[in-house]
């Protein structure tokens, strides 16, 4: 009994220290990228490259998922309220939900399978075919020539992301409760207008941010230490892709209570 | 100009490097061989900061470089240049962006410029008209020229080769030994080679190091490596593993 509780505590102490370990990691990057952003010049021909890989063609995929989403939650939406006889009200709840959660998460996850794995597959092939060793031979540092980009590229486009997926939700959100479940369209604007307001946009935006740059810092981070060949960049692209999710689920929540204080709903 | 003093390497529990101490003067070609696994390709890395040692120091130009942070061994890198074991070319890059790279991050932003010592860089290893080629369609020789064009392209002070031949011809091994005997005559370029190729190693060696399970055996010239009378060295010059059929 002892012995086994002695194992559990053993475990959960060397899981508290691998996680520090990689909180650790991925603080030091976000430094040292800070760091360089402010005080070395800025490559912007590369994060302009960067700005046309995640966020121009990350758009297809954004737009499938928001009009998606949009549709089947102003149904189940509808299905509910109906029965409350508060057919109207379901513009505002889809609005407000996209703006809030729907659009910020389900960009932010689309784009961590999307960009995350492509940015860790990328650097950790540099990686373990010398590349990043020749970039610094060649005096370059590899987190301004390649992380730096990448940043800028995810703060730039992932609000715009968010944005994009949050309208388009809206719209197929309305199309789907006024054309095909009869709803009265001025009342459902009219709520969705009331119950809306600058503040879900400003909060839709800032939580986009936020996942944009943690999306990039994970997927680098597992990039630039990955090893052991194409099983090393495999795992690498893996692990990017599930700890970037993880994060922005886990960090959303605290967000939204943080950012309540902040843009309160109306 | 290069040196390292008592340098040791322990990876795991593995021990890559066991005191290692040697001097390369300014203008000098020093040719490293040993067997595969010795711990050539290590220890060109520490020459260099791209592995930090164990212990021990290692001084380009008079400065001491261990301790020293990523970001202020950069400058001090640039007047030293690394040709890797696998080329390491940039593969998202063509051959004319590969070369044009150091060049670029020197600073150099007028594009004729860059254009003409691009070309004249690929024509000293004969790779004219590869230029729009991407790495992964280059044959590995042709890989290795290229690599060797983006070290030299900005004339640095030193040139760290790691197997220059390894894997080519016989012809365009025989002119990489030219070019870089003709980088060390013309411009003074102190050079160090990894190599296993003998014919390599006399044609440009000034001195050679022996290295065997990461200690120094030899050193010395060229012609009294071949002159020696130890087994382990005469098995090395005479390709002989001991093993009978
Ligand atoms: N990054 C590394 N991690 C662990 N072991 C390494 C690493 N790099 C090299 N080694 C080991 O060091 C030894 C020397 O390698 P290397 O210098 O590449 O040999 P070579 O003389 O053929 O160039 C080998 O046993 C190799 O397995
Ligand atoms: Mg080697």
């Amino acid at each position: 009994m002892v012995a086994l509780f002695m194992l559990l505590l053993r475990f959960l102490g060397s899981t508290a220290l691998s996680l520090f370990g990689y909180l650790g990691e991925l603080l030091f990057l976000m430094l040292e990228t800070a760091r360089s952003f402010v005080t070395m010049p800025v490559r912007w021909r590369l994060a302009l490259g960067q700005i046309l890989e995640v966020g121009y063609r990350s758009q297809l995929v954004v737009i499938v998922t928001g009009a998606f989403t949009g549709a089947v939650f102003a149904a189940q939406t509808y299905f509910q309220f109906h029965r409350l006889s508060m057919d109207t009200a379901v513009g505002a709840v889809v609005a407000v939900s996209m703006f809030r959660e729907l659009g910020p998460v389900l960009t932010g996850l689309m784009v961590a399978g999307r960009v995350g794995a492509a940015m860790s597959a990328e650097i950790g092939t540099m990686k373990v075919t010398e590349q990043l060793d020749a970039l610094r031979s060649l005096g370059v540092h590899p987190v301004d020539y390649l992380v730096v980009p990448r940043m800028i590229a995810m703060m730039l486009s992932m609000p715009m992301l968010v944005a994009e997926c949050v309208g388009i939700g809206i719209l197929t959100g309305m199309f789907v409760a006024v054309h095909l479940l009869g709803v009265s369209q001025v009342w459902y604007v009219n709520y969705m207008l009331r119950f809306t307001a600058l503040r879900d946009l400003e909060m839709a935006l800032t939580k986009g941010f936020v996942f944009g740059l943690l999306i990039v810092f994970v997927a680098c981070n597992e990039g630039l230490k990955s090893k052991e060949g194409a099983v090393g960049v495999g795992r690498a692209t893996t692990e990017a892709v599930v700890i970037g999710s993880l994060v922005i689920l886990v960090i959303n929540f605290f967000l939204t209570m943080v950012l309540n204080v902040f843009f309160p709903t109306t | 100009m290069l040196a390292v003093a008592g340098l040791t390497k322990q990876i795991g529990d593995q021990q890559i490097l066991r005191g290692i101490d040697l001097q390369v003067a300014s203008g000098e070609t020093l040719v490293i061989i040993g067997r595969s696994g010795s711990g050539k390709s290590v220890l060109l890395k520490h020459l260099i900061g791209l592995m930090l040692p164990s212990s021990g120091e290692v001084f380009i130009e008079g400065r001491q470089i261990v301790g020293l942070k990523e970001r202020q061994l950069l400058p001090i890198r640039k007047t030293v240049g690394m040709m890797f074991q696998g080329c390491a070319l940039f593969d998202a890059m063509t051959v004319e962006e590969n070369v044009a790279f150091p060049l670029r991050e020197a600073g150099e932003r007028n594009a004729g410029v860059i254009r003409a010592k691009v070309a004249e860089a690929l024509e000293v290893v004969d790779l004219t008209g590869h230029e729009q080629k991407l790495p992964v369609n280059l044959s590995g020789g042709m890989k290795k020229r290229v690599a060797l064009a983006r070290v030299v392209i900005t004339r640095p002070h030193c040139v760290l080769y790691d197997e220059p031949t390894a894997g080519l011809d016989p012809v365009v091994s025989d002119s990489i030994n030219h070019l870089i005997r003709r980088l060390q005559r013309q411009f003074g370029v102190t050079s160090i080679v990894v190599t296993h190729d003998m014919k390599c190693a006399g044609h440009v060696a000034d001195k050679v190091a022996f290295l065997h399970e990461g200690a120094i055996y030899f050193y010395g010239a060229f012609a009294d490596l071949v002159a020696s009378q130890d087994p382990l060295i005469q098995d090395f010059i005479q390709g002989r593993s001991g093993d009978k059929d």
